[in-house]
């Protein structure tokens, strides 16, 4: 088992020259392509899709911000591209890894692709450390298997939770995870992810649960790893304000489906679905008093039992403005399932009116739209513009 | 009990973890997680507390809901001292809830929601809804925005936001009077936290219920407080009302605070 | 919103075609049948126990020394066949073994059910009471421990009168070290679990807690450790019953038949081979699927 099938791909790994980074960088295409991926998870009626013909790409030393309400299918989605869907899951479409489709490849080869070359940090750090092994041997349970010495090992962990920030890394390392605190398991699960070098590194929510100094500089080093190494991330979170910091492309989600996607910046500056806009509008802010946002009204639709057309039309304040004399929806957004088509150069939207919105930005009818909306009409509207 | 509620009162409270005796081996040094807190949380109101990780903040917020005891200082709620859950009386065992930080551990994975539930009920008899139990569990659900479907199922089929929810409408069950929210908002997504926060906020005005809210989102519990409480290293460094403290910070800890906060008008610099 | 499920399946978008039709199917059937080959054998050894005795008719006092030491096959003296062959003193090999399935299956059941029990509470109270209860059983396995198992097992055993129960004692005095162990890392991390405290918080009573909240979460580790448990202790019984400890010499066990056969193992080793291989394939059985059960809910996970 030591020195077994891990030996080419620890090579592979752990020597990635400079070269081999340089090729990405330049390389054809981008290192992940998601494409047209359905992922249907047993119910007692039947196969749910879970997730619907969700798209995107992840290019190397970029970061890709998954967002979207709890239960729209982020984490599925990261679970999909690791290969950890729950017992039962059933996935179709593409998931080009570097040119393959990990979809269609057998179960020996996601497992060398796991961990080695895409790695995840779950989003509950305490479920996902075993509470019976030290910190320091679960860090190390990659170049353990590598057949790395003793005395190395040690080494190596005290160093891989040195890299995260971790106080005494050398004393902590044995400790076990219920010693540590929330915001040390986080980096103790960083670590763990950074341990076997891979390219991409799926983070499932990897600040929520920690204040906003600790989140500051689990940021930071995911943005260095990303500097230094080149490393690819998909990072998943609800919190738009880490998004803004982080993600260089954004993928918004709602009911398993992709309502859109485009470069962030421009993304929060200029939304192109009403879902987004709702999101963006309903971020607190620190720095200035602000009032709590009206909620939209409902509650976020199960992709199990996803609305006809439009998922989101039960909730969205643009169809209740689009739909003739009073009607509740768009008689288009109850029928008609949006595809996502591209709006703008890069921005890619699932919403019927989405040009409605582009136009609305760049023109001055903002407020003669807003005046007959419904509660979600924002104020910072002007002040967004550029 | 005093005739005037006066709520919950903190005076000095100390708590040490560790370096108790072990018969064999040495044992790890004494941590201070709370080192003299003196806090009060008035009937209605929302009192905020917030410093970073290992201040010391959910530290006090187990002792307020009785699963610390503390090395020394007094707790009270309304003149009645409080000590260890247990040995509290039922009504104050009621009027004091929790709601915790991670979504998905505070729910038992082997059991429905609903049966979550009702087993608050189960505990306390006496705040049990007089009809249909299931019908009021549909009930709550719908009050913490959960469709009533919700509560056959179990957490692991439920997304971490769902479960939130569901804990919430738990501590709820009981109607109680002060909630200690321990980073209860921090894993829901924007839109859903203003709801939850609206929520909070009726609640509070309705039933009178007033909050302990601890939280690291600046911007959250500039929406929701009254007073804030700024804790580093097992201490208040300072308390003011809210507007007072984004306004013009008296600690530099509280600065430092307010400087390291993100803004979403940041990045578009 | 019942509609729209409906919708759903009755018209899927054209992409989809049939749902069922297209998904892929879960290879390595071969695999996973092969999987319960050591469930249905231990099936066999269960139904044996039961049923066997009331079908073979066999007396450990009657001795036939025309039969001695027949090899497997033989025809004996009133007729039948020996078809496992006899021992020294006439007795049938196969009759033997199915009695000592007997003998085996019961003591390792009760063994542990008795160390499983005993050491679930204990490990229960040290776990999530802690504090002195837990330093003070923790000091009790330590010195415990210290000890070979088997041979405080033999200790108690010659103490008393043979008999079963005492052998299940003697097999249950180190038994349960393993289950308190086990329970004990469980509940130590389910302690922190917050839908424990979230609990503790409503004055859950704690009885309720510890069934409802902590004891559904370490059954599966200690229904893997019951299976390794079962299988050390059908060899440790054998052991006591070689050593010609433990139970009377009127039981037959596995044991005492290994042990009978061992003066003529170069003119009759099949006396002590067949119920050494019952034994073997036995306790391998039962520790694959123990080992099974170990990755499903072992390392305390979850
Ligand atoms: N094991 C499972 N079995 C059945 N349904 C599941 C399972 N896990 C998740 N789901 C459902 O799948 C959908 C997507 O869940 P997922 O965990 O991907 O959401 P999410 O976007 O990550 O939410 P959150 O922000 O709360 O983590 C939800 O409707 C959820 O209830
Ligand atoms: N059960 C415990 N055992 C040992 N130390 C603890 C325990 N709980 C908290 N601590 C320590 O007490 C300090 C305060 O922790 P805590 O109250 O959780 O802080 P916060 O909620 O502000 O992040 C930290 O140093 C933490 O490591
Ligand atoms: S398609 Fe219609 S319902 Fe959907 S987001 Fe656009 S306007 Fe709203
Ligand atoms: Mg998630
Ligand atoms: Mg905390």
């Amino acid at each position: 088992m030591r020195t077994g099938p891990g030996d080419t791909g620890a090579d592979v790994a752990s020597q990635r020259s400079g070269a081999d980074v340089a090729n990405e960088r330049s390389g054809d295409g981008p290192l992940l392509d998601v494409r047209d991926l359905d992922v249907f998870l047993p119910a007692p009626s039947g196969p749910v899709r879970i997730i619907d013909r969700v798209s995107f790409t992840v290019d190397a030393g970029r970061t890709t911000g998954l967002i979207g309400e709890s239960g729209s299918g982020k984490t599925m989605t990261a679970m999909a591209v690791i290969g950890l869907l729950p017992q039962g899951a059933v996935t179709r479409g593409g998931l080009w890894w570097r040119g393959e489709n990990l979809l269609t490849a057998g179960p020996r080869r996601r497992r060398r692709v796991r961990g080695r070359e895409i790695a995840m940090i779950f989003q509950d750090p305490l479920a996902s450390l075993n509470p019976s092994q030290t910190v320091g041997r679960q860090v190390t349970e990659i170049p353990r298997r590598d057949g790395m010495s003793r005395r190395e090992l040690t080494a190596t962990a005290a160093e891989l939770l040195g890299r995260v920030g971790i106080p005494e890394p050398a004393r902590r390392a044995s400790n076990y995870p219920h010693q540590f605190s929330g915001g040390m398991r986080q980096r103790a699960m960083t670590a763990l992810a950074l341990a076997g070098k891979p390219r991409l590194i799926l983070a499932d929510e990897p600040t929520t649960a920690l204040d906003v100094t600790v989140q500051a500089r689990i940021l930071d080093m995911l943005r260095n790893l990303r500097e230094q190494e080149n490393t690819a991330m998909v990072l998943v979170s609800h919190d738009l304000r880490v998004m803004a910091h982080v993600a260089d492309d954004l993928v918004v989600m709602y009911a398993g489906r992709v309502c859109e996607r485009g470069p962030a910046r421009d993304l929060l500056r200029r939304p192109l679905h009403p879902y987004t806009k709702a999101l963006v509008e309903s971020v607190p802010a620190v720095h200035t008093k602000t009032a709590i946002a009206a909620p939209l009204p409902g509650s976020p639709a199960n992709p199990a039992q996803r609305p006809s057309g439009c998922a989101f039309h039960p909730r969205c304040p643009l169809t209740r403005v689009m739909a003739d004399d009073g009607a509740a929806a768009h008689e288009r957004c109850r029928t008609e399932e949006p595809e996502v088509l591209e709006v703008a150069p890069g921005r890619w939207s699932g919403c019927h009116f989405a040009g409605v919105l582009h136009d609305e930005r760049s023109s001055t009818r903002v407020a003669g739209r807003n005046g007959t909306g419904p509660d979600t009409a924002t104020t910072t509207e002007e002040e967004e513009r550029p | 009990m005093t005739e005037h509620p006066t709520g919950l009162s903190i005076r000095d409270l100390r708590v040490t973890f560790g370096g108790g005796r072990r018969l064999l081996g040495a044992g790890a040094p004494p941590v201070t997680a709370v080192a003299g807190v003196d806090l009060d949380v008035a009937p209605d109101e929302t009192v905020a507390v917030v410093g970073e990780s290992g201040s010391g903040k959910t530290t006090v917020a187990r002792c307020v809901v009785g699963l610390v005891r503390p090395d020394s200082g007094t707790l009270s709620y309304d003149g009645t001292p409080l000590g260890p859950v247990r040995g509290r009386p039922a009504e104050i065992q009621r009027a004091i809830q929790m709601v915790f930080q991670d979504p998905r551990s505070s729910l038992n994975p082997r059991m429905t929601a609903g049966a979550i539930i009702r087993e608050a009920w189960q505990a306390h008899p006496a705040a049990a809804p007089a009809g249909d139990q299931h019908a009021a569990v549909r009930d709550l659900l719908e009050e913490v925005g959960l469709d009533g479907g919700v509560a056959r199922r179990r957490p692991a089929e439920l997304s971490g936001g769902q479960c939130q929810r569901i804990s919430i409408a738990r501590a709820l069950a009981l109607r109680p009077r002060l909630l200690v929210c321990d980073e209860a908002v921090s894993a829901l997504d924007v839109s859903v936290q203003a709801q939850i926060l609206r929520l909070l906020v009726d609640l509070t005005r309705e039933h009178g219920l007033s909050l302990l809210f601890i939280s690291h989102d600046l911007g959250v519990v500039r929406q929701i407080a009254d007073r804030i409480a700024v804790m580093r290293s097992g201490e208040i460094v300072e308390t003011a009302a809210t507007e007072d403290l984004y306004r013009s910070p008296q600690h530099p800890y509280t600065r430092m605070l307010l400087d390291a906060a993100l803004d979403l008008e940041v990045a578009e610099t | 919103m019942t509609d729209t499920v409906l919708a759903e399946r009755a018209a899927p978008t054209p992409r989809s075609a049939t749902i069922d039709a297209d998904l892929p199917r879960r290879p390595r059937r071969l695999g996973r049948i092969l999987r319960y080959v050591p469930h249905g054998i231990i099936a066999v050894y269960i139904v044996v126990a039961a049923v066997g005795p009331l079908v073979v008719d066999y007396d450990p006092l009657a001795t036939s020394v025309t039969d001695r030491l027949l090899s497997p096959g033989s025809t004996t003296s009133d007729g039948g066949t020996a078809w496992l062959g006899t021992d020294g003193v006439g007795r049938d090999i196969l009759d033997q073994v199915v009695l000592g399935a007997r003998t085996s299956m019961v003591i390792a059941v009760l063994t542990v059910a008795a160390a499983g029990t005993f050491g679930v509470i204990v490990g229960l109270i040290a776990g999530y009471v802690g504090g002195w209860a837990d330093a003070s059983i923790a000091r009790l396995i330590d010195i415990l421990v210290a000890f070979p198992g088997i041979l405080l097992a033999i200790v108690i055993a010659g103490l008393f009168r043979p008999g079963i129960l005492i052998v299940v004692l003697a097999l249950s005095a180190v038994g349960w070290i393993s289950f308190a162990r086990v329970v004990r890392g469980a509940s130590l991390s389910l302690r922190e679990r917050d839908w424990v405290n979230a609990a503790r918080v409503m004055a859950v009573p704690r009885r309720s807690i510890l069934g409802r909240h902590v004891l559904p979460f370490v059954v599966g580790p200690v229904v893997a450790m019951a299976t390794l448990e079962f299988a050390l202790v059908v060899l440790a019984e054998a052991g006591l019953s070689f050593l010609g400890i433990g139970l009377p010499s009127t039981s037959v066990s596995w044991g005492q038949t290994i042990a009978d056969g061992k003066e003529y193992l170069e003119l009759a080793p099949w006396i002590s081979a067949f119920p050494g291989v019952a034994l073997a394939v036995l306790v391998i059985c039962v520790g694959l699927v123990g080992d099974q059960l170990t990755a499903r809910y072992g390392g305390n996970r979850r």
